[in-house]
């Protein structure tokens, strides 16, 4: 039932592997900028308000396929921003790390801004009597608070993220998904490969949302 | 009371289900079950021009689509008596297992692993894989092919042909589809798109590409275009193995091949020999 399951011809794990740093390294990227981002909706400078609002809602209303290609398509065909690849292969495995840490990027802040309206209005007054900056109001007061009460909504989106990766098979990233469709193309077995690959997606992001959930609850602030 | 809400809730869910699946049955019996007396149900794509195409008045052209309906008539069924169906290459096997379509005449190669799972009837045409090239450039054989950057689709039989066969570190851009390589052809991010000829010349015989690209010519594989049917269906295969017998004759296909992808310069081979049949 499994003989068309040639290792040797398919790299499944070198696949998964593939998408496991796409995750990976996105993961680390929306981190970042989501974090970046939630300081600016939150800031008192109004332009960093704006632009902050602006850039989650075009985002996160764009489709991703739509952003993935538009990276190869736009930056890359277009524009001449190959990201210091030497080929096809490192070039679009960094516009697809690229695409997906803009496009996560908008859920992490969203997250983070529900997180930082969980820390009472009071302690950041208090900090700013004591003469803190905005800055390190954020950095010292609000923002540990705020991410030990996000943990679980952070782990949906890294779940989501871990799936949306699929999307970078469009511009060629040879993750799972794309080996999934050289593998029905060959094989004819529709259901089976789906459903070994739907097993290995689940293999990747069970024990991520079970890991974070109890990190969660390890960490979460009393109040 | 609460045990009553969710066994609702479950029962719901099922009657959901069974109505769906009954649904599902319901159309494939109609249409794809006793098929040849009232009308024919056929697989074909929507979105390969010069082979089967949907265009905006919802008629379908091509030469899939012309093959499909000379093979239609020589089965008793007029043109306007057939239902096209999209099939898309994932669903092949399983559109024709599950009874959904009566044959499928869509680019289908004939391979031993579909076989299992299907049958075939045909040839009715051997595609060769070939670069599509900017027009006025020139590949000169398969070893240069190694210096370009080349397209093709995700997954396809093309891109891994060229990876396994001619140029083991080629740099192959692949993209969802077709069209996005077109336009990397065009801007020049890519040098070659390459796929099997009658895709190729399919989009260089669209108006808005025409004179643009050209093939060229190289010859990197063969691919025998069979009409798929459910497996181990002799009869039907015996009948359309004749029909294709006599469109090769009487000059119908050679004339469909010269309609659909002459424009770009594609040159009618000899019409193929019928090796699929018990």
């Amino acid at each position: 039932m499994f003989d068309f399951l040639d290792l040797q011809r398919y790299d499944l794990f070198g696949a998964f592997w593939v998408t496991a740093q796409l995750a990976v390294f996105s993961a680390i990227g929306s981190l970042v900028w989501g974090t970046i981002l939630a300081g600016m909706r939150v800031s008192p400078v109004p332009l960093m308000r704006v632009f902050g609002t602006a850039y989650v809602n075009i985002v996160r209303n764009t489709p991703l396929t739509v952003i993935i290609l538009f990276t190869s398509l736009g930056l890359f065909q277009t524009l001449g921003i190959a990201m210091g690849g030497e080929s096809f292969k490192e070039t679009n495995f960094r516009l697809a790390v690229l695409g997906l840490t803009a496009y996560t990027a908008a859920f992490v802040c969203e997250a983070l801004r529900s997180g930082i309206n969980t820390v009472p209005v009071g302690q950041a007054e208090a900090a700013r009597a004591l003469g803190l900056s905005f800055t390190q109001v954020l950095r010292l007061v609000v923002l540990p608070q705020a991410f030990r009460s996000v943990i679980a909504p952070l782990a949906n989106v890294l779940i989501a993220l871990t799936k949306n990766t699929t999307v970078a098979a469009a511009i060629g990233v040879a993750e799972a998904a794309l080996l999934m469709k050289r593998m029905i193309e060959n094989e004819a077995q529709v259901f089976l490969i789906g459903g070994i690959f739907a097993l290995g997606f689940i293999l990747l992001t069970l024990p991520t949302g079970l890991l974070l959930g109890w990190v969660s609850k390890r960490v979460a602030v009393k109040r | 009371m609460r045990l009553r809400k969710s066994t609702a809730a479950v029962a719901s869910v099922f009657a959901l289900a069974l109505t769906a699946t009954a649904c599902g049955s319901d159309d494939g019996g109609s249409d794809g079950g006793d098929g040849g007396s009232e009308g024919l149900t056929i697989g074909i794509k929507y979105d390969q021009p010069g082979l089967g195409l949907q265009n905006a008045d919802n008629e379908f052209t091509g030469f899939d689509v012309d093959i499909a309906t000379y093979v239609a008539g020589e089965l008793g069924v007029e043109p306007e008596d057939i239902t096209w169906k999209q099939a898309q290459s994932p669903e092949r096997e399983n559109m024709l297992k599950n009874g959904d379509v009566d044959f499928i005449v869509a680019t289908y190669s004939i391979t031993d692993e579909r076989k299992q799972e299907v049958s075939f009837a045909g040839p009715y045409f051997v595609a060769q894989q070939d670069l599509l090239i900017r027009a006025g450039e020139s590949v000169e054989n398969t070893d240069a092919i190694n210096d370009l950057n080349l397209c093709s689709v995700a997954g396809s039989t093309s891109a891994q042909k060229i990876q396994d066969n001619f140029a083991e570190d080629v740099n192959l851009q692949e993209f969802g589809g077709y069209s996005e390589c077109l336009t990397g052809l065009e801007n020049g991010a890519v040098d070659a798109l390459t796929t099997d000829n009658t895709i190729l010349a399919g989009y260089a015989a669209q108006a808005e590409h025409q004179g643009k690209f050209e093939l060229a010519g190289l010859d990197l594989g063969l691919e025998n275009y069979g009409i798929g049917l459910p497996k181990d269906d002799t009869e039907l295969q015996e009948k359309i193995n004749a029909a294709l017998e006599k469109m090769f004759e009487d000059g119908a296909w050679a004339e469909a091949v010269e309609k659909n992808l002459g424009p770009a310069g594609f040159e009618t081979p000899d019409a193929p020999e019928i090796t699929e049949g018990s």
